[in-house]
Parts: structure tokens; C-alpha cells; sequence
């Protein structure tokens, strides 16, 4: 078969891998992995996560359970699966709405500058006055704990750091040639906006966004672990790691494996972003 | 005095290939002398500087003797060579707002120079330092030795920059291209600076710069360097008088200040050679308007006439001299 | 004027708003509460009288720029109202938290930038097994949750061992080496994140130093590689370095919490972990107050840190 006949958005994809570095390789492909285990969740969980069973309370792992029984004899491995079903759908719901808010709020204060900069950009820098978890926590402790309330908690610690990005790199399009040149054949600000700022200035939100992404996984399991995230019986991660703390000494491998899970996670977008910025953040506008 | 002999320096680059910067150099700087080094960039006048102070990148093979008073410098230890360094060989290097640390006070940068090689106390270096900005032409140094380097101008800095060279009165100064980063008219009071401290203590100079005028107001001595080599040295008046390498020659000619007739400058065609594969006759030879067979096939050898020296075949009829040059 | 002065001046101008942007948020939690805060804090059996009752002790019907007025200027006085469970003064229950949150926040911080800074530095101009050392403990350090590794820390030094105690907390005051030992597991818990971004910040910031022409220059000077390498490449350095202390001094004060809820620490974390799920808002606006003002204060000094450090900032739109 020639490369002519795989469909063009195939020989893309394929492209886009390899024009990431090695290390970033493997995060997209421990990233795919995970996706495949979450999207076909009930096909591998061998059991029901939620199934009590009282005559495996704390059973260790053996080959029908590989990670082992919790305190109330559910199947560890099936919970772990489940669980990050819940934890990636937190994670791209609370980044996918942080960016798609940052992508219009720091354009248009990096390209318009001046006043529109002044009402986009103050707010925005108010949110960082406290720091990310406590930020997190002060909105639950208005709203109250639940997954929804968590991925908007996260998705408000990133949007003046994910408009901040934005704003610097539309900033610098801004004063590109290619810009000044829209500007010049008499397009409307919309049109050089899309056809030009956007289109260029999307790497480091993008960089940034993946960086993030790993670290939301550890804000997610951090609330669900203090009783402000996901609730009881929805399985996560951090809620498992809460409960299996209490049987820490008798059964280590209801703690061990979804914190080992939490950690593959964030190393897999960790290596995805240092990659993504070796490629694309040439400048270091992320921090 | 700074003898060079025979100084050659390969430094690996990519690939596992070597380019020879310098390729055989023979100089000496007596007391008191400043000895321009003059070649077009990429020449590997700036890798002889970085041979003489040790300061090579890493992995860099050099061969030949540089002697300092009569000692090698290729033996010593690391230790040994960083008590040579700042000590009886010092560098002003070529843009002084580069070569100055941002965070420091420009007068602790001077003071450290002379701490570096002296036990003494703090304080008595400090006032040392202060003494030694007063030298360099700095105003008010004493309320000035606090100020960070970005509160100077660029000519400013330099004269700090030579005040910590010259700290422990080094028997040479290298100093390497220590004006091209600065206007025009500060050009002239660095370069007086310079030859005026240097002929009080006797420190000799070895001028590293692309710009002939420069060697023109205060070099005793030239030698002008082309793909690693050294190609003609002499005086300044026999040199600048009567060039006897086509080099010399061209090099003149495309100076605008030293061209008096009308019209386009004369320029120099072709390229410089690759140094990862040295040519095997003279390396100037594919540039130049009087080649001829000779040339390409063996390097020429050195002569003498009149005290100077010139690598070239057109001179090869003259009867040789003393090989070492006083 | 002296520039360092105008700076440090310019530098206090700017925390001021910051201050008051950030107490009028932590002012308005218990007004944006949905419903009426008071019945979500007394329950659903509450009676209308006591709920009026609790408003009045609240000050909740009074004009909103009254409360806040009546609020921050308790808070200059040190007063911080009354926890609405025990009914104890809110700056005594502060009084003995805040200190234990500082401690282990400062003492983390303290073992990171020991541990960071030097490791740091050898990652940028140390040999090749350094350099693959301690890249690995920084992959291992920023991917691995705080609080699944300090429950790792439980398991291996508290449980299997018995070295340690796995949780609890005796004042320093009381029995300074007791305090000393209870502190050890939340400390490392926090410290290894910490290390591994300083050690990231510290590698990427020296080897962009080291290969600045003054460091040649000062080579070429005689300067000891020792002095190159620790008085001037890593003062040069320090400025990114201080930048990140300053902003993960803010991840610690997060972290704190979870750890004190972990190892069963009486901090202002736990407190207000406690006090949300209490749905004791005068608690929860108390200790988000005190540890947004504390995070505040740090980028303050942070800040001045680096002004200091480095004179091109304390003397940048000077002129």
C-alpha cells in the first residue's frame, strides 16, 4: 500500500506524532492507553466497580483481581479503571473549558491592547490572589463539593494563567508582518483575528494546556481526598486513596495502585507538554 | 614576555571532525609592546587569545609551547593555570557590558581581580580598587564603586573592565577586539587608556582586532593572521609601507580609510578555506591574484627581510634570516 | 531618592489593592452562598426565630458595605469574629493554628531549597550521573502526588518500620523534639515536589548563566570555578529561582492542607477542610483570609528578594 492511499487525516496524525520528540511519543501513547481503557471502561473492568463483596474483604491481589479487594470487597482493578474514566473526563472538561474561555479573552487583550487588555486581563489577575487549591476550595465552599463543581473549580485556577499565555503570544502576532499586512488589504479585525492571530498564536496555549492538564489530575484527587470533589459511590482516585488509607497496613494495594495511576497520568502529560513546548514555545512563554 | 611558538588548536565540532583554527602560529609580545593580531573574523585570532589564557572550549586539543617569561603555560595544572589568569596574563574582552556581572558592583568586580591573587584584606582591596578606577579615568570613584555595571555607559564599563586587568600588573594583556563594541570617539580614548597604562608598567599587548586603523594609532608591531595562520608580521611602519603578502596587500587596500583613490573599494574574492580539511599548499592561494603552482602544493615557508616575517612563495628568492624574531 | 527605597515604596503601593481586592472576595463567600447561608448552617429544623437570631449575631441584614466596613476593621483590631459551632473567639482558634501550618510550610520550604538549590546546581555544571540523578528524581518528584507519597511514607516509616509516628502533633513548646518528630513525614511529604521544581528552575537557570561571556571574563580574571559557580552564576540565577520559591510557596500552603488532613495536624488547612464541610462560613472566611494574606505577604517579600538580588530590577522605570 502506498502512502497515497491512507486517507490524508491518517498520514496527518501520523506525521503530527513524529514530528514530536521521543519522550513526548511516549506520553501520547501512555495518554491513547488510558483513553481506550476509560472510553472501554466496561469491556475490561472484569467486575462491577460498585459490586460489595463481604467474603473478599481486603483480599489481596491474585489473577481474577490483580490489584487486590478494598475494605468492602470491591475489586480494586475495576475501580481503578472506572475511576479514571471519572478523573480524565474532570481533566479535559475543566481544560477544555478554560481554554475555549482563555483562547477569545487573551487574544483579544493581547491584539486590542489598551482598555479591552484593562477590563479582559485585572479581573482575570484578581483569581490568581489566592493560591490554586485554596482558589478551589473557596468556590466549593460557596457552591458545595460534587465532580461538576471540581472540573469548574480547576477549569477557574486556569484560565487567567491560560489567558495570560494567550495574551503574550497574540500579543507578539500582533505586531507581525503578515498581521500588519491583513490589516493593510483592509480586512476587519474578525477576519485577521481568525485567518491570522489565532492560527499563530495557538502553540504556547496549547503547551500550556497540556502541562495543565497533568496537574489536574492531582487538584482532582487532592479535593476528592479531602471529601470536596467526587462523591461517594462515583469511584476516583482520590476517593479511593481516602478510603484506602484507614486499611493502609493490612491491604497497601488499595492506596498503591490508584496513586500509582495518578502519577502515569500526570508523567504522561508532563512529557506530552515538554515536548509540545520544545516544538512550540520556542520563545518560553510558559512558565 | 609572551612567546608563542609553533601554537596549533583543533576543536571538535560536529560530527566527529576537527577544525584547526590555528594552524602553526608563531608570535612573540616583548615588554611594553602592544603587537596588533589582525585577520577577518572566524580567522582564529580570538581561539590564539583563548589558547594563551587556557580558556579553550572544552575538548579542544592545542600543541606547540606558549611560554610566559620563560615558563610553558601547556603544563600547569588547572590551579596553576588560574593563578597565571588575572595575574601575569589578563584579558579585556570585547563587549564590556557582556563581560561585566550584572548583579555585582562594577567596584567589587575590580577588587575581586586583585583578591583573586592577593591575600588581603577586603578593605585593603577595596581601596586598591578605588585606586585603580581613579587610574582608569573613572570620576568620583570612591561613591562609584557601588553603582551595578548598568549604571555606566559602554566606554565606562571598559575602562572598568581594563582596571580589573591590570590589577596585578600581568606581564601581558590580551585584549580582544576591547573596542569594536564602542562609538567611534570613545574608540580612541579607550585605545590612549590602554597604551598609556600598559607603557608605564611594561605589560605587553597583544591587540586582538579586525580593524587596521586601530593597529595603525597604537600598535608597535603587526601580524596579520588568515585561516589559522600568521601571514606577515612586522612593524607597523614596514608593514603598513611595503605589504609583502598578497593578503597584506588586499587587506590594505579594502580599508575605506586607507584608500585614497576615487571609485569602489577593492574587495577579496573567494572564500576562506574549511578548515576541517586544511588545503595542502597555502591556504590563501585559492583567493589569490598572484598564485601559481607552488602554492597549492606545499605551504610556504617563512622568511625574513628587514625584521619582519611574510609566509609566501613570491619571497621564497630572499636570503633567510634569524628565525626568531626580537 | 534612593532607587532601592522608591522600589521597596513602589512594591508596598502594589499589595495594597491586592489586599483589599482579596478581602472583599473572601468577604463576599459568605454572602454568595445560595439560599440563605444561616439555614444552610443551622439545617432544616432550624426555627425562624433562631435563623433571625443568627443573622442578627451575623450582621447579615445590615447594607452589605456596612459588613465590610464592620468586618475588616475587627480584623485590624486582630478580632475575626466567633466560630458559629464552639462560639470561641476566632483569632485564639487562629492563634494556635496558623502557627503549626507556618511551621510545616516553612520547614518544607527550608529542607526543598537545601536540598534544591545545591542539587541544582550540579544537575547545570556536574558530570553525567548527577545530571541523569536528578532528572529522574524530578520526573519522579512533579508526577507523583504529595499526598499519595506521604501515605507511602506512612507505609513504609510508620507502619511496616514503626520509626515514625504516622500521624499527630504536640506543640513545639511543649516538647520541641516530640514536635520535631511528628512534623518529619508531612515535611518530606511536601519537601520532595518542592526539591524537584527548585532543582528544574535551578538547573535551567544556571546553565543559561553559565554561558554568559562574564563567565569567561571571570575565568579569565582567576577566579576560583567554586566562586564562579556559587557567588556570582547562581546570584545571577537567583532571580527565576526566588520567583518560583515565591509562587510554590502558595502550592504549599495548598498542600498543607491535604497533608494536615493526612497526618492529622491541627493547621489552618484542616480547619478549613473541617469548617466547609461544618458549613461554618465564619471559620471558612477567617482561615481563607489569613492564608491568602499569608500567600500575599510572600510574594511581597518575594519580590523584594529579588529586587535586591538583582539591581536591574530594583532599578528598572527609575530614570
Amino acid at each position: 500500500m502506498t502512502a497515497k492511499s491512507i486517507p490524508a487525516g491518517v498520514t496527518a496524525v501520523v506525521r503530527a506524532f513524529f514530528w514530536l520528540p521521543r519522550s513526548a511519543r511516549a506520553g501520547v501513547l501512555i495518554l491513547v492507553v488510558l483513553v481506550i481503557v476509560t472510553l472501554l471502561a466496561p469491556l475490561i473492568a472484569p467486575h462491577d466497580p460498585n459490586a460489595i463483596d463481604p467474603t473478599r474483604v481486603l483480599a489481596g491481589p491474585d489473577l481474577g483481581h490483580p490489584f487486590g479487594a478494598d475494605a468492602l470487597g470491591r475489586d480494586v482493578f475495576s475501580r481503578t479503571v472506572y475511576a479514571l474514566r471519572t478523573s480524565l473526563a474532570i481533566v479535559f472538561a475543566s481544560v477544555a473549558v478554560a481554554s475555549l474561555a482563555a483562547l477569545p479573552l487573551g487574544t483579544a487583550a493581547g491584539y486590542f491592547g489598551g482598555w479591552v487588555d484593562q477590563v479582559i486581563s485585572r479581573p482575570l489577575d484578581m483569581l490568581l490572589v489566592l493560591p490554586a487549591l485554596l482558589l478551589a476550595i473557596t468556590l466549593i465552599a460557596i457552591v458545595g463539593p460534587g465532580s461538576i463543581v471540581a472540573a469548574l473549580a480547576i477549569a477557574l485556577i486556569y484560565l487567567p494563567i491560560l489567558a495570560r499565555v494567550q495574551r503574550a503570544a497574540s500579543l507578539v502576532v500582533a505586531h507581525a508582518g503578515f498581521v500588519e499586512g491583513g490589516r493593510a488589504r483592509g480586512w476587519s479585525s474578525f477576519a485577521v483575528l481568525r485567518r491570522h492571530v489565532v492560527p499563530n498564536a495557538l502553540g504556547p496555549l496549547l503547551v500550556q494546556a497540556a502541562i495543565l492538564a497533568g496537574f489536574a489530575v492531582q487538584i482532582e484527587a487532592s479535593l476528592s481526598f479531602l471529601g470536596l470533589g467526587t462523591q461517594p459511590p462515583t469511584p476516583s482516585l482520590g476517593l479511593m486513596l481516602s478510603e484506602g488509607r484507614d486499611v493502609l497496613t493490612q491491604a497497601p494495594w488499595v492506596e498503591i495502585f490508584p496513586g500509582l495511576a495518578i502519577a502515569v497520568i500526570v508523567l504522561a502529560f508532563n512529557l506530552l507538554g515538554d515536548g509540545l513546548r520544545h516544538r512550540l514555545d520556542p520563545q518560553g512563554m510558559v512558565s | 614576555m609572551l612567546q608563542i611558538d609553533d601554537v596549533r588548536v583543533r576543536i571538535p565540532v560536529k560530527g566527529g571532525r576537527w577544525v584547526e583554527a590555528v594552524g602553526g602560529v608563531t608570535l612573540a609580545v616583548g615588554s611594553g609592546e602592544i603587537v596588533g593580531l589582525v585577520g577577518e573574523s572566524g580567522c582564529g585570532k580570538s581561539t590564539l587569545g583563548g589558547a594563551v589564557m587556557g580558556l579553550l572550549p572544552s575538548g579542544s586539543q592545542l600543541s606547540g609551547q606558549v611560554l610566559l617569561d620563560g615558563r610553558d603555560l601547556r603544563g600547569l595544572t588547572a590551579e596553576e593555570y588560574r593563578q597565571v589568569r588575572g595575574n601575569d596574563i589578563a584579558l579585556v574582552s570585547q563587549d564590556p557590558s557582556a563581560s561585566l556581572d550584572p548583579t555585582f558592583a562594577v567596584g567589587a568586580q575590580v577588587a575581586e581581580a586583585i583578591r583573586n591573587h592577593r591575600d588581603i584584606s577586603r578593605r585593603a582591596a577595596r581601596e586598591q580598587a578605588v585606586e585603580l578606577l581613579r587610574a582608569v579615568g573613572i570620576p568620583d570613584p570612591a561613591a562609584r564603586y557601588s553603582d551595578p555595571p548598568h549604571r555606566f555607559s559602554g566606554g565606562m564599563k571598559q575602562r572598568v573592565v581594563i582596571a580589573a586587568a591590570l590589577a596585578n600588573d600581568p606581564s601581558v594583556l590580551i585584549a580582544d577586539e576591547p573596542t569594536t563594541a564602542l562609538d567611534v570617539t570613545i574608540q580612541a580614548q579607550i585605545l590612549h587608556l590602554l597604551r598609556d597604562l600598559t607603557v608605564r608598567t611594561g605589560t605587553g599587548v597583544l591587540l586582538i582586532t579586525h580593524d587596521l586603523g586601530v593597529v595603525a594609532q597604537v600598535c608597535d608591531r603587526i601580524a596579520v593572521m588568515y585561516a589559522g595562520q600568521v601571514v606577515e608580521q612586522g612593524t607597523v611602519r614596514d608593514v603598513f609601507a611595503d605589504p609583502l603578502h598578497p593578503y597584506t596587500r588586499a587587506l590594505l587596500d579594502s580599508q575605506p580609510a586607507a584608500h585614497h583613490r576615487s571609485g569602489d573599494l577593492p574587495v577579496i574574492l573567494g572564500q576562506v578555506p574549511d578548515l576541517t580539511h586544511p588545503p595542502a599548499g597555502c591556504r590563501f592561494a585559492a583567493r589569490c591574484a598572484r598564485v601559481h603552482d607552488r602554492c597549492t602544493t606545499a605551504p610556504p615557508v617563512v622568511e625574513t627581510q628587514g625584521g619582519g616575517r611574510v609566509a609566501c612563495w613570491l619571497h621564497d628568492a630572499l636570503p633567510p634570516v634569524a628565525q626568531e624574531v626580537s | 531618592m534612593n532607587p532601592r527605597l522608591l522600589f521597596v515604596l513602589r512594591r508596598l503601593g502594589l499589595t495594597i489593592p491586592v489586599l483589599f481586592v482579596m478581602s472583599v472576595v473572601i468577604f463576599l463567600i459568605i454572602r454568595l452562598v445560595p439560599g440563605d447561608p444561616v439555614r444552610t448552617m443551622l439545617g432544616f429544623r432550624a426555627t425562624p426565630e433562631s435563623v433571625a437570631q443568627v443573622r442578627a449575631q451575623l450582621h447579615l441584614d445590615d447594607p452589605l458595605w456596612t459588613q465590610y466596613r464592620d468586618w475588616v476593621a475587627g480584623v485590624l483590631h486582630g478580632d475575626f469574629g466567633q466560630d458559629f459551632v464552639s462560639k470561641a473567639p476566632l483569632s485564639e482558634l487562629l492563634a494556635q493554628r496558623v502557627p503549626v501550618t507556618l511551621e510545616i510550610t516553612l520547614l518544607s520550604m527550608v529542607l526543598a531549597v537545601a536540598v534544591g538549590v545545591p542539587l541544582g546546581v550540579r544537575a547545570a555544571v556536574g558530570g553525567r550521573w548527577v545530571r541523569r540523578l536528578t532528572e529522574g528524581f524530578v520526573v519522579f518528584g512533579i508526577s507523583v502526588p504529595d499526598f499519595w507519597l506521604g501515605i507511602m511514607l506512612v507505609l513504609v516509616c510508620a507502619g511496616t518500620m514503626m520509626w515514625l509516628p504516622p500521624s499527630g502533633y504536640v506543640p513545639f513548646m511543649e516538647d520541641p523534639g516530640g514536635n520535631l518528630t511528628y512534623m518529619i513525614l508531612p515535611v518530606l511529604t511536601l519537601a520532595v515536589a518542592e526539591a524537584a521544581y527548585i532543582i528544574r528552575t535551578t538547573r535551567g537557570a544556571m546553565l543559561g548563566v553559565i554561558g554568559r561571556p562574564f563567565i569567561v571574563y571571570l575565568r579569565a580574571k582567576g577566579t576560583k570555578e567554586r566562586s564562579i559557580v556559587y557567588r556570582h552564576a547562581l546570584r545571577n540565577a537567583a532571580t527565576p529561582i526566588a520567583t518560583v520559591i515565591g509562587i510554590q510557596f502558595g502550592v504549599l500552603l495548598g498542600g498543607a492542607i491535604v497533608v494536615e488532613t493526612l497526618f492529622a495536624l491541627p493547621g489552618v488547612g484542616r480547619l478549613i477542610v473541617t469548617a466547609i464541610n461544618q458549613r461554618n462560613y465564619p471559620v471558612v472566611q477567617a482561615g481563607l483570609f489569613v492564608v491568602a494574606t499569608l500567600f500575599i505577604l510572600v510574594s511581597l517579600i518575594t519580590d523584594l528578594v529579588v529586587g535586591f538580588i538583582d539591581p536591574q530590577v530594583s532599578d528598572r522605570g527609575d530614570s
